[in-house]
């Protein structure tokens, strides 16, 4: 009796399933390729390799592009990523301390910087001369930059490095603290350790955020050798009126960001497999 | 002389879950308690009191006649003096078996480098692992890695050991590894307290056995008494279904 109810009843030409998904499947390829031969039939290839990958304008970008502008989306990003890295770790450890007024401090901090935009923070950083005279950042633009990217890296990397530092099991504390250890040696032998190798992937997707956001240290107004990719690939095209070199910076940042993010993929997977 | 561990009217609560409800036990230098009872009797709590990893809500344990109880006493001197072996056993996964052992001896001790290799191969050696100093945690089996701790503990020449159910999480057949190192201690005369569910081990090892249910001793004495001729209904309860689970 099962068997005929699930068998197609003669006469009702109703479609199982499995040959409806089959059919919408197909119609989906249709349209896609459809889609796409308009595309390629109706864009306008000539006007598009002139504005956007013309050849000799690239060629204009070089060697500047690697020698000062990568040179120095890398700085600014390493930079920032360092400051952000020991200002996050504090954090983390204030949010998780016994102490309550650390835990408030690290908590309005991170509800801040996250909460706000990148680049208003970078705003802000170049009206610091104004709002404290004979005040200036340390580094000048490139310690700016770096200021910024640290400031709001950081927010991030404490809830990052929070995470790691809730993961170490209780456990480890005990033993540690069993042995003698005061609670500050047990952080650092025991639990910090083991939380830094938790958060390597999460901190690795951490440093290509950071070197998207490198591109906004363009609102600190720098210029000549303080260049980042973005503000050179923009430069570039403004003067030549041609997009080619934006395209040029971003597949410049696509080199860097592109193998991180799968790096970052990899050592998440093998973490998984190692527990 | 001096008791090594002496607990008096020790209660400890949880917000309104009262763990421990009035313990008073003693252990003298060189004795192996053994305290067994059903889980959630507060066995592991009291152990955890003496070493104050769980803060007493009430009472005292005194070490070897240190209050520990006291805010002005420095815990982490005494803690030095008592090692502890943990059912998970709580190895540091990030070193290797060797620097498991040497890590305390030359943060706390501030032991050499030399000295402390050299104790941490030796206790290796004891517990029987000595050809496992180079591995990490993750690749020795659970017995291993429970001798291995026991031989972090043995390292800080502790003057007594408290054991949490140091077999409970090891598959049946590492049992007996671990608890022949433990018998090899009683031995050589090492002070232990002992939260087991190895009546076995409890019977021929230890000076005597607290029995604990619902937060209280109910029975304490020596093996041949407490496992043997139990005189409280609730012990013989509890050994009817731990010797006997089939029924």
């Amino acid at each position: 009796m099962t068997d005929q109810s699930l068998a197609a009843e003669p006469g009702k030409a109703r479609l199982s399933p499995r040959k409806k998904q089959r059919i919408s499947r197909a119609i989906q390829y249709v349209v896609l390729v459809a889609v796409l031969v308009g595309v390629v039939l109706y864009a306008d290839w000539p006007s598009l390799a002139q504005n956007f990958a013309k050849p000799d304008v690239a060629e204009k970008a070089l060697p500047e592009l690697f020698t000062i502008a990568l040179k120095n989306t890398l700085i600014y990003t390493t930079g920032g990523f360092v400051f952000a890295f020991l200002l996050g770790l504090l954090l983390a450890l204030m949010r998780l301390s016994t102490v309550r007024p650390y835990r408030w401090i690290s908590g309005l901090y991170i509800e801040i910087f996250r909460g706000l935009p990148a680049l208003l923070i970078f705003l802000l950083i170049t009206f610091l001369p104004l709002a404290l005279p004979g005040f200036a950042v340390p580094g000048g633009t490139y310690g700016q930059g770096i200021l910024g990217l640290g400031l709001v890296g950081a927010a991030y990397q404490a809830e990052v490095f929070r995470a790691g530092l809730q993961a170490v099991p209780k456990g480890q504390t005990e033993a540690a603290r069993s042995l003698g250890m005061s609670a500050a040696r047990a952080q650092i032998t025991v639990v910090i350790p083991q939380a830094i190798r938790i958060v390597i992937p999460p901190t690795t997707n951490q440093f290509v955020a950071l070197l998207k956001d490198s591109s906004l240290v363009l609102f600190l107004g720098i210029s000549g050798e303080y260049v980042e990719l973005a503000k050179f690939g923009n430069d570039l095209a403004s003067q030549y009126a041609n997009a080619t070199p934006i395209m040029v910076a971003g597949v410049t940042y696509l080199l860097v960001t592109v193998p991180l993010g799968h790096l970052a993929a990899r050592l998440e997977k093998r973490k998984v497999r190692a527990r | 002389m001096t008791p090594a561990i002496e607990i008096k009217d020790l209660h400890k609560h949880f917000g309104k879950n009262e763990v421990l409800r009035g313990i008073d036990c003693t252990v003298e230098a060189g004795q192996v308690v053994c305290v067994i009872g059903p889980s959630g009797s507060g066995k592991s709590t009291l152990l955890r009191c003496v070493n104050l990893l769980e803060q007493p809500t009430r009472g005292k344990v005194l070490v070897e006649g240190i209050e520990v109880t006291d805010p002005d006493v420095d815990i982490d001197a005494v803690r030095r003096r008592i090692g502890m072996v943990f059912q998970q056993f709580n190895l540091f996964p990030h070193m290797t078996a060797l620097q498991n052992v040497m890590v305390a001896q030359r943060r706390v001790l501030k032991r050499g480098r030399a000295e402390a290799e050299k104790v941490a191969r030796e206790n290796l050696e004891r517990v029987g692992v000595g050809d496992k100093a180079n591995s990490f945690p993750a690749q020795l089996s659970g017995g291993q890695q429970q001798r291995v701790a026991i031989a972090r503990a043995l390292a800080m020449n502790p003057d007594l050991m408290l054991f949490d159910e140091p077999t409970s999480a090891l598959d049946p057949e590492l049992v007996g590894d671990v608890l022949a190192v433990m018998r090899k201690l009683a031995e050589e005369g090492m002070t232990m307290l002992v939260v087991t569910h190895e009546m076995g081990f409890a019977r021929e090892v230890a000076d005597r056995v607290v029995f604990m249910d619902g937060g209280v001793v109910v029975e304490d004495g020596p093996p041949a008494q407490v496992i043997g001729e139990p005189r409280h209904e609730r012990t013989r309860a509890f050994l009817r279904r731990v010797l006997h689970p089939e029924g």
